[in-house]
């Protein structure tokens, strides 16, 4: 096994409303789908970003188009309209979420 | 089979480019060309424009988007539908058809639709304010705005009257190309799926470049070809409410399963629970299929009945931002960086602000991703430090960017380029409405 960054697999979207985010997760090979949903877990991401969100995180799993969403409650205090944060909407974070290590086999890494 | 309904999305934000609309009027073959402009803070400072000025509150760009697509609604019988109305679409209207007439265009019927402002209605309801636990009513003059997200019932009478314009102000961001789906293909308004299909294209289309690979070129990772030239996307949208995503040939950018599945999911939450005033879409069983030439194919969206009350965003006056920046390079730049915040911090802290709600950040290192980044890369040999607090009087405001500008002479060596800046914050709240006491309406011009 060895540890890879997410982005070296995955692609990431990040979305907000109010004070919550959205990250969306899609391996770039789809048969990395399976070790995502079993490594990236609700509780792992939720411990990755720390103190960057407060509340809970909630993933979706949408397999009929190879991801996964992630619903970070509580990121930027007051959300885009009044958040003290220089990116006040939080585009950022998916480029956090993506530098999460995750195990894979020696073979298989990077995009095909 | 029946020719498609084909849309197009001319905008994606307020400040959005204006020449992409024009490549879709003039060469993208379709029907309808819909304008998302209307951030949900937007409204409340079109608002106070407003009441300074009977005639103005509508939306930013609205003359230069009107002059550049009117000649198209005149001489091709495209239908413009936009919330460009902002907080004043009777005053989007009267600039409307005087632009045409300017240009010398007409033969034509623009609409205002009205209704999204119940302000008074929640004033008089006493509605429940989400975030603060409270009532409007206890927001007292801080708030400045209250407008329904309006559906799609709003903005068909619009499309039965014959208008080629549709202006109207709070409208649901799918709504704008889910009335012209809904009008073109005789779909019910209780055809659930249809619906639901439907806004998951619209859904798709909302935010312009965000699906045709604008947000999404990572070098190396995720390349785009002529991001400059990324052209606006098009929807092809069949009688049963499946479609096709693509985009006008030769422009910038691409349509791929990547740029549709990260739109598909942008700003959702539960994929099988979009909520609009007009359906609960469910997303959690589409599938996309990449046929090739930047054209994605989107089927089996599907919805359920739509939510009772409709979304009402509430503009709040929160105070003021004060913010300074300065940054520091070469060796220890991030020691001296944080000396400077301390001495900022405490100074400030001696005027009375409360550190908790004193946010530091260092540009280029941490600023974006925090105590993430610092643990993960180097610290890095030019920092930017940023102060920034919220606070009720301006004056206190003011007083963040000076003491971070008083670093030059009295903070760590080297300083650079010290900026200060100030601005009134209107946050947004959220309450909620029954349908039945919004009251839409549709204001007419001729041309």
């Amino acid at each position: 096994m060895k540890k890879v960054k997410l982005y070296e697999i995955a692609h990431s979207r990040a979305g907000d409303k109010g004070e919550i985010t959205n990250i969306s997760l899609f391996p770039y090979a789809d048969e990395h789908y399976d070790l995502l949903r079993r490594q990236v877990t609700a509780r792992a991401v939720k411990s990755h970003f720390w103190n960057l969100v407060r509340g809970e995180v909630i993933r979706y799993e949408v397999p009929s188009i190879g991801g996964f969403n992630f619903v970070l409650y509580g990121t930027r205090i007051g959300g885009v309209s009044s958040a003290l944060e220089l990116d006040p909407h939080g585009k950022a974070l998916s480029f956090g979420l993506l530098e999460m290590e995750v195990e894979m086999p020696e073979e298989g890494v990077g995009k095909d | 089979m029946k020719k498609r309904l084909r849309i197009g999305c001319g905008a994606g934000y307020a400040g959005d480019r204006i020449d992409p609309a024009v490549t879709l009027a003039e060469r993208g073959n379709i029907q309808y060309l819909c304008f998302e402009c209307l951030a949900e803070r937007t409204i409340a400072i079109a608002q106070m424009e407003k009441q300074a000025d009977a005639e103005k509150g509508y939306g930013q760009f609205l003359e230069e988007r009107m002059a550049a697509v009117l000649p198209y609604c005149a001489r091709d019988g495209l239908v413009v539908v936009s919330n460009l109305g902002a907080a004043n679409p009777p005053a989007a209207l009267a600039k409307t058809v005087e632009i045409a007439r300017s240009l010398g265009v007409g033969g034509f019927r623009i609409g205002a639709v009205t209704g999204d402002d119940v302000l008074e209605t929640l004033l008089s309801e006493n509605a429940a304010v989400v975030e603060t636990g409270g009532t409007v009513r206890d927001l007292g003059d801080r708030l400045v705005s209250a407008n329904a997200y309006l559906g799609v019932e709003a903005l068909l009478p619009a499309l039965e009257a014959g208008c080629r314009v549709v202006l109207a102000g709070r409208v649901a961001d799918p709504s704008l190309f889910l009335a012209p789906m809904i009008y073109e293909h005789r779909w019910g308004l209780a055809d659930w799926s249809r619906l639901g299909a439907g806004t998951a294209l619209a859904h798709l289309l909302e935010c312009a470049a965000q699906v045709t690979g604008g947000y999404f070129a990572d070098p190396g990772l995720k390349d785009v070809d002529r991001l400059e030239d990324v052209g606006f996307p098009i929807a092809e949208v069949a009688e049963d409410g499946e479609g096709i995503i693509t985009k006008v040939p030769g422009t910038g950018g691409r349509v791929t399963l990547g740029t549709c599945r990260e739109q598909l999911l942008y700003e959702v939450h539960d994929p099988a629970s979009y909520l609009t005033p007009d359906v609960t879409a469910d997303f959690s069983c589409i599938v996309l299929e990449d046929l090739g030439d930047d054209r994605v194919r989107v089927a089996r969206a599907d919805g359920r009945p739509r939510p009772e009350n409709l979304k009402v965003s509430l503009g709040v006056r929160q105070g003021f931002l004060g913010e300074g920046e300065v940054s520091y390079a070469g060796h220890g730049a991030m020691n001296r960086a944080r000396l400077a915040a301390d001495v900022v911090l405490k100074r400030l802290e001696r005027q009375g602000f409360a550190r908790e709600k004193i946010r530091v950040e260092y540009v280029g290192y941490s600023a974006l991703l925090g105590s993430l980044a610092e643990k993960t890369f180097p610290e890095p040999g030019d920092v930017r430090l940023r102060v920034a607090c919220r606070v009720e009087r301006k004056r206190d405001a003011e007083r963040v960017g000076e003491e971070v500008e008083n670093l030059y002479l009295n903070g760590p060596a080297g300083p650079g380029g010290a900026r200060k800046s100030v601005r009134p914050i209107i946050g947004v709240c959220t309450a909620f409405i029954a349908r039945e006491l919004v009251k839409t309406g549709l204001a007419i011009g001729d041309v």
